[in-house]
């Protein structure tokens, strides 16, 4: 399981060596849908068929998408009824438009209701976006904000919402607030979740900054493996298909009521953290300061992280 | 408008709102009634301090003071656009924050959010945003970003921009197109304490964003989507 080989064939899930990795971030949406959940499970609400496009890019002259470039639908996930909904990378970056993002409010008000009998274990979100699409900012804003409120009466039902990440855009914006609504986050080690992407803060504040180009500082900063670190993710996993279903699994009874405790415990967590850089500049001797964060945490081997394969890094976490 | 002149003209001189850096707290008494103010000022980036700030007065205010009806005040240039925040999980931060205030509304505190000077991305989506309403003064201005910027971005003409944002308010800057949107409920005109009062008094607690978009027709789809998968067979 750690050999000195690639990502990719390194990641190979005990017990199924027969068994070709599927590269989740080279997956479309809807593969990665049809591989995650049961056999066949996947039934789509709003398919391609019914031809629903964002009328904001067709003025624009934008190619558009018969889906908004997200797969919205019901499915089963070991044998439990789930909601599922995943973004599509490649079209807009996974951008939230007024299309798109009623989707996956629908889907979520969906879970709430019961007409047939088909209240779900979990709704689960394949999330891949850059946020907002600029296309349509402002309904896009609106929309993110409808999304996040839809997600918190799910959970306030008892239903977790469960995120997988690890599509090669990543999840930022209005999308990396979403995912952190969430009651359960699991990221593979190429996945990124954060706000603003690196190329912002480039721009907005010189490559001092950040150095958008510097792939490694990126991922110190954004990436799977610092996010577990942190406890901004409830698994990590390697860049399968295969791995992110099993975690999907556990996820389907990972509820976590959202109550005032709940959140006074988030808040210690994270004033804490704030504290943890306080007098860091450029690290404790080596390392940059995404070094020095994990090593004030208590992370063992804190310069060797970015070396590390998965299964190294998850026993790392002090959390 | 500058917070202090809105403090008085809703609360009279003796406001009781303290601004501590770019951060708006305190309680003020309005009809008799104690209301926790929460905000900002100064157009200020919301990094990981000021959302923890914020949610820090929403929890307290939830522990100590239940049911207390709670204005947030809104003048942010949106998301700090700081490494530093980023690797402090920015986004964890804010979603903290809608959170805390999401759970108030569920404990039964009124939330109402209020631009009163600039609103923006992710500086208002787990404010103003997540509160039960948001309103705006007709001067203040709310956008996700300038038209340059989204012509550079987006790679499309801004002239084409420019006029698209005059007959379709999702493109363009303005108050005006989140009134239409449903995104902004409405605009306190003239007698600013009568508009707080009201909207005490009738903003909704459920979220009819989509439909208020619809009917105003800034917003034409989304109320409709949603319904479509809700009746999908």
């Amino acid at each position: 399981m750690s050999g000195p080989t690639s990502e990719l064939s390194s990641a190979q899930p005990q017990g199924a060596a027969l068994t070709p990795l599927l590269s989740y971030a080279e997956c479309s949406a809807r593969e990665r849908l049809a591989h995650l959940v049961d056999a066949g499970s996947f039934h789509e609400w709003l398919p391609p068929s019914e031809r629903l496009t964002s009328p904001h890019l067709a003025q624009l002259g934008v190619p558009s998408a018969f889906d908004d470039g997200i797969a919205i639908g019901r499915a089963r996930l070991a044998g439990r009824t789930v909601f599922v909904a995943a973004q599509e990378g490649a079209f807009m970056g996974g951008g939230v438009g007024e299309v798109h993002g009623a989707k996956l409010v629908g889907l979520l008000r969906r879970a709430l209701r019961d007409p047939h009998g088909e209240r779900p274990d979990a709704v689960v979100l394949l999330a891949e976006s850059g946020g907002v699409r600029l296309h349509e900012a402002n309904a896009g804003l609106i929309a993110v904000s409808e999304v996040m409120r839809a997600l918190l009466d799910v959970r306030a039902a008892g239903i977790p919402v469960v995120v997988l990440i690890g599509g090669a855009n990543g999840c930022f914006g209005g999308m990396g607030i979403v995912a952190r609504c969430a009651d359960h986050v699991v990221m593979s080690d190429i996945g990124r979740l954060a706000m603003s992407g690196p190329e912002v803060i480039e721009a907005s504040h010189g490559v001092e900054e950040f150095d958008a180009r510097d792939r490694a500082l990126v991922w110190r900063t954004t990436g799977g493996k610092h996010r577990w670190l942190c406890g901004d993710c409830d698994a990590l996993v390697d860049d399968d298909v295969a791995a992110f279903r099993a975690a999907a699994i556990v996820g389907l009874d990972a509820a976590r009521p959202v109550t005032r405790e709940l959140l006074e415990t988030e808040h210690a967590l994270l004033a804490a953290r704030a504290r943890l850089l306080d007098g860091a500049t450029h690290g404790d001797g080596d390392g940059d300061d995404a070094v020095a964060l994990w090593r004030r945490l208590g992370v063992g081997d804190a310069v060797r992280i970015s070396d590390l394969d998965v299964d190294a890094v998850r026993a790392l976490r002090t959390l | 408008m500058d917070w202090n002149t809105l403090a008085k003209a809703l609360f009279g001189a003796d406001h009781g709102i303290a601004q501590d850096g770019d951060f708006l707290h305190g309680s003020a008494t309005f009809d008799g009634q104690r209301l926790a103010i929460i905000g900002t000022t100064g157009h200020a980036p919301i990094g990981v301090d000021l959302a923890l700030a914020q949610a820090g007065k929403v929890l307290e205010t939830m522990a100590r003071h239940p049911g207390r009806p709670m204005l947030l005040l809104i003048d942010t240039q949106g998301q700090q656009l700081r490494r530093r925040d980023e690797l402090l999980g920015i986004n964890r931060a804010m979603a903290h924050l809608g959170m805390a205030i999401d759970l108030a509304r569920r404990r039964g505190h009124r939330v109402l959010g209020l631009v009163y000077d600039q609103a923006l991305s992710g500086g208002f989506i787990t404010s103003g945003l997540i509160a039960d309403a948001c309103d705006a003064l007709p001067e203040a201005e709310i956008r996700v970003m300038r038209i340059p910027a989204m012509a550079r971005v987006t790679k499309l003409p801004e002239a084409l921009l420019a006029s698209l944002s005059e007959s379709n308010p999702v493109f363009a800057p303005g108050v005006a197109n989140y009134v239409a949107m449903g995104g902004v409920r409405t605009l306190w005109r003239g007698d600013l304490a009568g508009a707080l009062r009201e909207a005490l008094a009738h903003a909704p607690v459920d979220d009819r964003r989509a439909l208020d978009g619809a009917a105003r027709g800034g917003r034409r789809l989304a109320a409709a989507v949603a319904q479509r998968v809700l009746d999908a067979a």
